[in-house]
C-alpha cells in the first residue's frame, strides 16, 4: 500500500504525496546544511592535525583493525537498513521491524567500539583537551558518533510505530527520511576513514 | 545545584548596570500586569503563542524585532554618550560596562533586531505572494521563532543575572577563550546565538521548500515576485551559512567548556580558523539580511511607481549572482591577518564583483522610477533615502575592499561608518518601508502618513550626522570600540555623532507616536479592499488582514505581477462557482515549550547547572518525539464555514461602494 | 530602557543639552577646520608607504564618484521629475525593459570593476607589507610584542629594548616583525604604514619609513580588554645621527631584559610609562613565539614568516 499510496492523490499541494515531497526535500536541505557542518570540521581537522602541542599524533594513537570494523558494521548496516526499506515497499511489518533491530545492533556495536576508542585514548592521556589535534579529532569524530546515536534512538521509535500504527502512509514517509539520514551518516563516516584514519597511519 | 550562579551575579557594580537591569525586570512586569489587567493570557496562549499561522507567526517575530531596535538602539546612544564626553576621562561607563554594551549592540541589531525583522516579514507576505495557505512546516516555523526568542531572552537575562560578553558581536578568540574572558558573559553570546541560529537555519529550509513547492497553479519560477525570489536566496544562504556560525560557535564553547584548543594562544590552537568559519558565514549574513530589503525596494518602488518593475529578469539574475557570489568573499573582513598578496587580492576582486550586480539593482529601481508617477508613501520615502544613501556605502565598501587601502581603514571609526552605511539604509530602510507597506495586510488598517514622513526625515538626517563623522574620524586613525581617548581634535566630531543618535531616536519616537495614532484612527484608515495601495502581487487579492486560510480558493497566476493582470482581465473580485473544505495545521504548544526549554538549556550551561541541562535535553527530545510521531496535526475548515466568511466579506466591499 | 538610575529623559535631555553646549564650538571646528582634516593621521601620511595607500584610496574614490555621483543625482531628480503631481512628465507604465539599457548598467559597473582589479592586483602585491622597501640602505629591524596592554620593542642590532617609544632613524626602511603576547592585537601607525595583526606563537610582518624626522601616534586598533584604550606608542622619526644619540641613552637605562625580569613586564598593565631596557637577553622574542608553539612540528599553521 505504502508505495501507491505515496503517489496516490497528486491535487493540490496539500496531498499526502506532496506532504512526503516536500518534508523530502526539506530533510535533503537539512543534510546539506549538515554536510556543511562536517564539511568544516573536517577542514578544521586538517588544518589541526600537525598541531599535535607535543603530545601524541594519528599514528600513535589510531587502530586501523578497530576503525575498519567499525566501518564493515556501519557499511553492514546500511545495507541492512536497505532491506527493512525494501520489506516497508511490498508491507512485510514483521520483516521491516527486523531488519530494524539488525541495523540497531550493527550501529550499536559501531558506537560501542568508537566509545571504547575514545575512552582508550582518553585513559592514555590523549583527551580532546590535550592539544589542538586532539580536540579536532574528537570533535569531528565525535559528532558523527553523536549523529549514529541519534540515528539509533530514531531507529527504536520508528520499530515502535511500525509496529503500533503499521505502515501508514506517514510512517512510511518517516522510515524513507530515516533510511535518508543513516545512509548519509554511511558517507560521513568514509570521509572520516579516508581522511583521519587512512593518512595518519599511513 | 547552581553551579556558578551565586548572589554575585547581580549587577550591583554599579548605578547603570542596576538601573538597566531596573528597566528590564521593570518592563517585563509591567507588560506582564497589563496582560493580567486585560485577562488577556488565554488569548494569548492560544490565538498567538501556540500559533502556526505564518501571519501570526511573522506579526510576533516583527514586535520581537522591534522591542530588540529599542534594546540595541539604547546601547548604541549610551555608546554615543560616553564617547562624546569621555576625552581624557572614563566618562559614565567603566571600561568593562562599555566593552558590554558595544558587544550586545551588535549582537542585538544583527541576530534580534534584523533577523527577526526580514523573518517576520518573509512569514507574513511570502505565502501570500506565492497564493499558498500556510508554509511547508507550519510546526517548524513556530519552533524557529520560539528559539529566537530565547536567544534574544538570555541576552536581556544577561543585563539581570550576570554579564553579557566583552568580546564584541564577533567574539574573536584567544580573548574570547576562557583564559581571557573566564566569565559568563561570552558563554551568553554563544549559547544566544547558537540557540537563535538553529531558528535560522530551519527556517531557510522551511522557506526554500515552501516557495519551491508550494506556489500557486501558474506561477512558474520567473513570475514569481522580487520579494519572493530574494527570500529564496536569503533562505538558501540561511540554510547554509547558518551551520558555519553553529561550527564556529561550538568549537568556542568546546574551548570553552571542554578545555578544548581549536582556538586558544597555545597547545597547538589555531585562532585564525575562528575568523574564517565565523565569516564564512558572517558575510552571506549580510546578504541574508539585505536581499529581502533589496526586494522589498523592488515591490515598493513598482507600486508607489505605478510602473511596471524595471529589467525584472535582470534583478532575478542580479539577486541570485550576490547570493552565490557571497560565499566568495569572506576573507575580507581580515586583509591584515598577514595572508600573501595573492591572497588578499583575490578576495578584493571578488568583493568589487559583488558591486556589478549591485549597481545593476540600483539602476533598475532608478529606471523603474524613470517615467512613472511616484506616489511619496513614505515606503518610497525610505526607499528613495536608501538608493541615495546606499551609494556612499557601497562606495566606502569598494575602498575597503582594496586590501591595501583596508590597511590604512581596517578597525577604524571608518569600517564602523561604513557597515552602518550599508546595514542602516540597505537593511533597516528597507524593513521599515516594508513595515510601512504591508501593515495594512496585517492588521486592516493602514500607518499614518505624516507621523511615517516624519520618522523617515530623523532617521536620514540622523543617520548622516551620526556615521558622516565616523567616516572621517576613521582618516584621523580612531580605532573602533575606544572606551576613552586622548585626541582633542576627535571630541567635535563625536559630538555631532551623538547628535546623531538623539536625532535617530526622534526617528523612534515618530515611530512610536505612528502606531499610536493609526491605532486611534484605526477606523478612519480601515482596507476593506485589501488593496490599500493599487497592488500588482497577490497578496493584495485577499482582504486585510486574510483569513486563516489565505485564499479560499487558489488563484491562477498568469502573469508577474498577478493581481495587476487580474483587474486588467476584471477577473479580480470574482467569486468562485463553489468552495470546498480547507485543511489547515493545528495550533501547537510544543513550539512555545521547546522554544522555552532551549532558553532554559542554554541558561543552565551558561552556569554551569548541569542537571539542569540534563533535564531540559531530555525534555525537548520527548517534546519533539512526541509532536513528530502526531499524524493528527491538521483540522479542516468546512466549505460552508468558508462561504460564510466570504460572504461577510463581500458583503463589507459592498457596502463599501 | 536600560539607561540607568536617573530615568531615562533626564539622561537625555541632559545630554542634548551638554551636547548643543558643545556643538557649536564644534560645528565652527568643523567649518572652520577643513585644515584639521587636512592634518588628519590617514590623509597626511609622512611616509612612502602611507603615502601610497592613501594615494589608492584616493584613486578609488575618484573613480566610484563616476557611478556614485550620477545614481545620486538622477534619483533625486527621478523623485521630483516624477511625482504624482507633475502630470506634465511623461507616463509610461507598461515600460519594464530596453536590451540597450540593461546591457549598460551591466556593462558599465563590469567595466569599473575590471579597471579597479587592475589597480587592486597590482597595489596588493605592490604594497604587500611583507616585502622589503627598496632602499640604498638595509633596513632597521626591531621586533614588536603586543602585551597586555603595551607595546615592547627590540632593537636586536642595538640589543635594546623599549616599551611603548619606538624610535628610528628617518629615511631609512624599518622592518617590524610583530607578535602578541596576548590576545590578538593590531599594530597600527596611520600616517606610516598600515596595520597588521599580532597573534601569539606567530609571527607578522610590516615594512614602514618615514621621510623625515617627526614624532606620530601608534595604536592597537583590534580591542583587547579593559586596557585597550590607552594602548598607544609614541613613534619617533630620528634624524640619523639623533637616533645615535637615543641609543646611547638607551644604554644607559638600569634596567635589563631577561627571561627573569620579562614576566613581570608581560603582566597586565595600564598606561604602562615609556621604559628603556639597557639589554636585552638574545633570543627573547623568538623564545617568546616559541612559548606558545612547542608542537612538537611546526609553527601552528603559522601566518607568512
Amino acid at each position: 500500500m505504502s508505495s501507491a499510496a505515496l503517489h496516490a492523490t497528486p491535487s493540490g499541494h496539500d496531498g499526502a504525496a506532496a506532504t512526503h515531497e516536500q518534508r523530502a526535500l526539506g530533510f535533503w536541505l537539512y543534510l546539506m546544511g549538515d554536510a556543511v557542518i562536517f564539511a568544516l570540521l573536517f577542514a578544521t581537522y586538517v588544518i589541526m592535525v600537525n598541531n599535535t602541542a607535543g603530545g601524541p599524533a594519528g599514528k600513535d594513537l589510531f587502530d586501523l583493525r578497530n576503525a575498519a570494523l567499525e566501518t564493515v558494521l556501519l557499511l553492514v548496516s546500511s545495507t541492512t537498513f536497505g532491506f527493512a526499506s525494501l520489506s516497508a515497499r511490498t508491507g512485510n511489518r514483521g520483516a521491516v521491524v527486523f531488519w530494524l533491530l539488525v541495523t540497531f545492533a550493527l550501529g550499536a556495536g559501531f558506537v560501542f567500539l568508537e566509545i571504547r576508542e575514545f575512552a582508550g585514548m582518553i585513559a592514555a592521556g590523549a583527551g580532546p583537551d590535550r592539544s589542538g589535534f586532539l580536540s579536532a579529532f574528537f570533535t569531528l569524530v565525535g559528532t558523527h558518533g553523536v549523529h549514529v546515536s541519534m540515528g539509533l534512538v530514531w531507529i527504536l521509535i520508528m520499530c515502535g510505530q511500525v509496529m503500533t500504527k503499521g505502515l501508514s502512509v506517514p510512517v512510511v514517509s518517516r522510515l524513507f527520511r530515516l533510511g535518508l539520514f543513516w545512509h548519509f551518516l554511511d558517507i560521513a563516516w568514509v570521509g572520516i576513514f579516508s581522511i583521519v584514519y587512512l593518512p595518519g597511519l599511513l | 545545584m547552581f553551579g556558578r550562579l551565586t548572589i554575585d551575579a547581580l549587577p550591583l557594580y554599579s548605578w547603570v548596570a542596576m538601573g538597566g537591569a531596573a528597566v528590564t525586570v521593570g518592563g517585563a512586569l509591567l507588560v506582564a500586569l497589563l496582560i493580567t489587567w486585560l485577562g488577556a493570557w488565554r488569548y494569548l496562549w492560544t490565538e498567538w503563542l501556540t500559533s502556526v499561522d505564518h501571519k501570526r507567526i511573522g506579526v510576533m517575530y516583527i514586535v520581537l524585532a522591534l522591542v530588540m531596535l529599542l534594546r540595541g538602539f539604547v546601547d548604541a546612544i549610551m555608546m554615543r554618550a560616553q564617547q562624546a564626553f569621555s576625552l581624557n576621562a572614563g566618562g559614565y561607563l567603566p571600561p568593562d560596562h562599555f566593552d558590554q554594551i558595544f558587544s550586545s549592540h551588535g549582537t542585538i541589531m544583527i541576530f534580534f533586531m534584523a533577523m527577526p525583522f526580514m523573518t517576520g516579514l518573509i512569514n507574513i507576505v511570502v505565502p501570500l505572494q506565492i497564493g499558498t495557505r500556510d508554509v511547508a512546516f507550519p510546526f517548524l516555523n513556530s519552533l524557529s521563532l520560539w528559539l529566537t526568542a530565547s536567544g534574544a531572552g538570555l541576552v536581556m537575562v544577561s543585563l539581570v543575572i550576570g554579564k553579557f560578553s566583552t568580546a564584541g558581536w564577533t567574539g574573536y578568540p584567544p580573548y574570547s577563550g576562557i583564559e581571557y574572558s573566564p566569565g559568563v558573559g561570552v558563554d551568553y553570546w554563544i549559547w544566544a546565538i547558537l540557540i537563535s541560529g538553529v531558528g535560522s537555519t530551519l527556517s531557510g529550509i522551511n522557506f526554500i521548500v515552501t516557495i519551491l513547492k508550494r506556489r500557486a497553479p501558474g506561477m512558474t519560477l520567473m513570475r514569481m515576485t522580487p520579494f519572493v525570489w530574494t527570500a529564496l536566496c536569503a533562505s538558501v544562504l540561511m540554510a547554509f551559512a547558518f551551520p558555519a556560525l553553529t561550527v564556529a560557535c561550538g568549537l568556542l564553547a568546546l574551548d570553552r567548556l571542554a578545555g578544548m584548543h581549536f582556538f586558544t594562544n597555545a597547545h597547538g590552537g589555531n585562532m585564525m580558523n575562528y575568523p574564517n568559519l565565523f565569516w564564512i558565514w558572517g558575510h552571506p549574513e549580510v546578504y541574508i539580511l539585505i536581499l529581502p530589503a533589496f526586494g522589498i525596494f523592488s515591490e515598493v518602488v513598482a507600486t508607489f511607481s505605478r510602473k511596471r518593475l524595471f529589467g525584472y529578469s535582470s534583478l532575478v539574475y542580479a539577486t541570485a549572482c550576490i547570493a552565490l557570489l557571497s560565499f566568495t568573499v569572506w576573507l575580507h573582513h581580515f586583509f591584515t591577518m598577514g595572508s600573501s598578496p595573492n591572497v588578499n587580492a583575490f578576495f578584493g576582486i571578488t568583493t568589487m564583483i559583488i558591486a556589478v550586480p549591485t549597481g545593476v539593482k540600483v539602476f533598475n529601481w532608478l529606471l523603474t522610477m524613470y517615467r512613472g508617477r511616484i506616489d511619496f508613501h513614505p515606503s518610497m520615502m525610505w526607499t528613495v533615502g536608501f538608493m541615495v544613501t546606499f551609494v556612499i556605502g557601497g562606495m566606502t565598501g569598494v575602498l575597503l575592499a582594496i586590501p591595501s587601502a583596508d590597511f590604512l581603514m581596517h578597525n577604524t571609526t571608518f569600517l564602523v561608518a561604513h557597515f552602518h552605511n550599508m546595514i542602516i539604509p540597505g537593511v533597516l530602510f528597507g524593513y521599515l518601508a516594508g513595515y510601512m507597506y504591508w501593515f495594512p495586510k496585517a492588521f486592516g488598517f493602514a500607518l499614518d502618513r505624516t507621523w511615517g514622513a516624519r520618522s523617515f526625515w530623523c532617521w536620514m538626517i540622523g543617520f548622516y550626522l551620526a556615521f558622516m563623522p565616523l567616516y572621517l574620524l576613521g582618516f584621523k586613525g580612531m580605532p573602533r570600540r575606544m572606551e576613552t581617548y586622548n585626541d582633542p581634535s576627535w571630541q567635535p566630531y563625536l559630538m555631532v555623532a551623538a547628535l546623531g543618535a538623539v536625532v535617530v531616536m526622534l526617528g523612534i519616537g515618530c515611530m512610536a507616536m505612528q502606531l499610536y495614532v493609526s491605532l486611534r484612527d484605526r477606523r478612519k484608515t480601515v482596507d476593506l479592499t485589501g488593496d490599500p495601495w493599487d497592488g500588482r502581487t497577490l497578496e493584495w487579492a485577499t482582504t486585510s488582514p486574510p483569513p486563516p486560510y489565505n485564499f479560499a480558493t487558489l488563484p491562477e497566476v498568469r502573469d508577474r505581477e498577478a493581481l495587476l493582470d487580474m483587474k486588467e482581465r476584471g477577473t479580480t473580485w470574482q467569486r468562485p462557482a463553489r468552495y470546498e473544505d480547507i485543511h489547515l495545521p493545528k495550533n501547537t504548544a510544543v513550539g512555545v515549550i521547546v522554544g522555552g526549554l532551549a532558553g532554559v538549556l542554554g541558561f543552565a550551561i551558561i552556569w554551569y547547572i548541569w542537571w539542569l541541562v540534563v533535564v531540559c535535553a531530555l525534555a525537548m527530545w520527548v517534546a519533539l518525539v512526541v509532536r513528530s510521531s502526531d499524524d493528527d496535526a491538521e483540522f479542516t475548515i468546512t466549505a460552508a464555514e468558508v462561504k460564510q466568511i466570504e460572504d461577510a466579506r463581500y458583503r463589507l466591499l459592498g457596502s463599501r461602494t | 530602557m536600560a539607561i540607568g538610575n536617573e530615568g531615562a529623559g533626564a539622561i537625555v535631555m541632559g545630554l542634548v543639552y551638554r551636547l548643543l553646549r558643545g556643538a557649536a564650538p564644534a560645528g565652527a571646528a568643523l567649518f572652520a577646520g577643513g585644515c584639521d582634516l587636512r592634518h588628519s593621521a590617514v590623509l597626511d601620511p609622512k611616509g612612502p608607504i602611507a603615502l601610497a595607500q592613501r594615494d589608492l584610496l584616493f584613486d578609488a574614490f575618484f573613480v566610484m564618484l563616476v557611478v556614485v555621483v550620477p545614481v545620486i543625482v538622477l534619483t533625486l531628480w527621478f523623485a521630483w521629475r516624477y511625482r504624482a503631481g507633475n502630470t506634465a512628465a511623461t507616463y509610461a507604465p507598461k515600460w519594464s525593459k530596453s536590451p540597450r539599457l540593461e546591457a549598460f548598467v551591466w556593462l558599465v559597473p563590469s567595466l569599473i570593476v575590471v579597471a579597479v582589479a587592475v589597480l587592486v592586483w597590482r597595489s596588493t602585491h605592490k604594497l604587500d607589507p611583507y616585502r622589503p622597501i627598496a632602499s640604498a640602505q638595509p633596513p632597521l629591524e626591531v621586533q614588536v610584542v603586543a602585551q597586555d596592554w603595551k607595546w615592547l620593542f627590540i632593537y636586536p642590532e642595538q640589543g635594546v629594548a623599549t616599551v611603548n617609544q619606538l624610535a628610528f632613524p628617518s629615511g631609512r626602511p624599518l622592518s617590524l616583525r610583530i607578535t602578541s603576547d596576548t590576545v590578538m592585537n593590531a599594530f597600527y601607525v596611520p600616517q606610516l604604514a598600515g596595520q597588521i595583526y599580532a597573534m601569539a606563537g606567530m609571527q607578522t610582518r610590516l615594512q614602514l619609513l618615514a621621510d623625515a624626522p617627526g614624532s606620530f601616534v601608534g595604536r592597537n586598533s583590534m580591542y583587547s580588554g579593559d586596557g585597550f584604550s590607552d594602548q598607544f606608542f609614541e613613534v619617533v622619526a630620528l634624524a640619523p645621527a639623533d637616533f645615535d644619540a637615543w641609543v646611547v641613552k638607551v644604554r644607559q637605562a638600569p634596567a635589563r631584559l631577561d627571561a627573569k625580569s620579562y614576566p613581570a613586564l608581560a603582566a597586565k598593565s595600564q598606561r604602562h610609562p615609556v621604559t628603556f631596557y639597557s639589554a636585552v637577553e638574545p633570543g627573547l622574542y623568538d623564545s617568546i613565539i616559541a612559548k606558545y608553539a612547542h608542537s612538537g612540528h611546526a609553527q601552528p599553521a603559522a601566518a607568512r614568516r
